[in-house]
């Protein structure tokens, strides 16, 4: 077997295991941990794809900045795990259709004649000098710039709409603003006063 | 090199590239943990002078076997798996704290090609694996099933996802003026301009036009290894000791070993990205290791001299300088820089 069919299916056995484990994991923190495994597995397999920038950024985003939160809110929460299985019939058909419908589009896709192998052949393989990042910068950044402009222009509104949603002003707190106290001068504070001294006599 | 070994590599087969990576892996790693070692006695050493104290100075000569002793201590202590903790993840833990910390050396360059792998995204690699480190931190924190190692975890979370951000601003200000993501050719990039071609290298160094960069950088990287004054995730007098509270023995020194190779990481690529990494500072002076690890070492020295100085900050203090000044002052001078770049006055063509 060659050295990177090996590393395919190693990577994709430990990926397919610990999307199961997501699913089937009863303690809610393992199953956030497990998909932790996953997405890394997922840029393991991109990067035997030659797609490098990708890989990376989604270990990046998704790994260390998107599933931290997660983690942090899933240990926060406090899941009862009955509550939850009380409703696993009556959600049964939606999840079935759902399930049902991304099996027929991978059939679709892996063995179909419209977008099987032979509709879509592996691309040649690239030169040596080849940079995936450098190469997706350029059309992002020349062909793609509007797109890009007015998706990153729709992640700063729901941004600001999620701030804007659960920022709450209190009354009554005693912290000080950081910046105010940060700022504050020594004068401000203390007064030195010259006086004679007390003497008794 | 290559013909001697070749007797060797014919012997082992097609296994051989494994084996010689393996090889090569424990070259980088052992050091490294030699380095970590004495990086602790270094530390008590420089802080007891600052502190007109003299530091340890029982075992061996001048004390410098005390980071054996400490090993060896810590190696038999029983690990003790408190009754009510999450077993496996309590385990998992500490493992996870190292590991990226030494995934990150594979791309660090040492010398001109001296390096384990040259790879194109070693910048975004670098920044992937480092964003990794605070899983062993939160899973430490709660699989321990305990109040204050649950309190540091969600401290450190919210402090290393802060402060990579501002870190990640810096680099794109390194990417933009080096066109490139590999650590080699930053270091390549650093080594031509107008000083450089005087003889005065280290004025064309990464540090002079980007110095609000470097600024940034090295207090992000402070925070971003949990050290004082930003160690508000292990604070002794607030949370006892954070996440490594129910940790004993070799768990304990997992995460110990962790913090300081990520200082000494920290400490390289601020070297490499910002000081020229192994370019000598002066024309008539070779290029070398031995300029990449003065370097290290003296910004290893501002990491304990910080220690020793500054009182810890507040923990709302820390997010303020993280979100609403250094967040600011990074995007502003991605702008100045690519303007400069596209400008007349460009220093980089």
């Amino acid at each position: 077997m060659e050295f990177k069919t090996f590393v395919f299916y190693f990577l994709a056995v430990i990926m397919v295991l610990a999307a199961l484990r997501v699913i089937t994991a009863r303690n809610p923190v393992h199953a956030a941990l497990f998909l932790v495994l996953t997405f890394f597995n997922a840029g393991g397999i991109w990067l035997l794809l030659e797609a490098e920038f990708l890989a990376i950024v989604l270990v990046m985003v998704y790994v260390g900045a998107v599933m931290v939160l997660f983690l942090f809110v899933v240990m926060m929460l406090d899941i009862n795990l009955d509550r939850i299985r009380e409703g696993f019939w009556s959600y049964l058909p939606v999840g079935a259709l759902v399930g049902i419908l991304m099996l027929v589009e991978m059939v679709m896709v892996l063995g179909g004649s419209y977008f099987g192998l032979e509709a879509m052949p592996a691309p040649a393989a690239a030169a040596e000098s080849y940079s995936n990042t450098r190469e997706l910068g350029r059309v992002l950044y020349t062909d793609y710039v509007y797109p890009f402009e007015l998706a990153s222009l729709v992640l700063l509104v729901a941004m600001v709409a999620a701030v804007a949603l659960t920022l709450r002003k209190r009354k009554g707190l005693k912290s000080i603003p950081p910046s105010e106290q940060v700022a504050v001068k020594r004068e401000g504070r203390v007064e030195l006063v010259k006086m004679q001294a007390e003497k008794e006599d | 090199m290559e013909a001697m070994l070749q007797p060797i590599a014919d012997f082992f087969g097609p296994s051989w590239i494994a084996i010689w990576t393996l090889v090569k892996i424990i070259a980088i790693i052992a050091p490294l943990m030699i380095c970590v070692a004495y990086l602790t006695l270094a530390e008590r050493k420089v802080i007891g002078y600052m502190q007109v104290r003299i530091g340890p100075n029982r075992v061996g000569p001048k004390g410098l076997l005390q980071p054996l002793a400490d090993g060896v201590k810590l190696l038999f202590k029983e690990i003790i798996v408190p009754s009510g903790s999450n077993k496996g993840l309590f385990i998992l833990g500490p493992i996870l704290a190292l590991a990226p910390s030494l995934a990150a050396w594979a791309v660090i360059p040492f010398d001109d090609g001296l390096v384990l792998a040259n790879v194109n995204a070693g910048l975004l690699f670098i920044l992937a694996i480092t964003s990794l480190e605070v899983y062993g931190v939160i899973v430490a924190g709660w699989a321990s099933n305990s109040k204050y190692p649950f309190l540091g975890a969600m401290r450190a979370s919210a402090q290393m996802v802060s402060y990579e951000v501002s870190m990640g601003f810096a680099l794109i200000c390194v990417l933009l003026i080096s066109a490139s993501l590999n650590l080699s050719d930053i270091v390549t990039s650093q080594g031509a301009g107008r000083f450089a071609d005087m003889g005065l290298g280290f004025l064309s160094w990464n540090w002079l036009p980007l110095f609000p960069m470097f600024v940034v950088y090295l207090i992000s990287g402070i925070a971003e290894t949990n050290r004082a004054p930003f160690d508000v995730v292990e604070g002794e007098a607030e949370v006892v000791a954070g996440h490594m509270v129910e940790y004993s023995g070799m768990t304990f020194a997992l995460f110990f070993l962790a913090e300081y190779a990520n200082m000494i990481l920290v400490s390289i690529l601020t070297s490499i990205l910002f000081l020229g990494g192994w370019l000598s500072p002066v024309g008539f002076l070779p290029d070398g290791f031995h300029w990449l690890a003065l370097k290290t070492a003296a910004i290893l020295f501002i990491f304990l001299w910080a220690r020793a100085t500054f009182p810890r900050f507040r923990y709302d203090h820390i997010m303020r300088l993280g979100w609403k000044v250094f967040i600011p002052v990074t995007l502003v001078w991605v702008f100045v820089v690519a303007v400069w770049m596209m400008s007349p006055l460009s220093i980089w063509s």
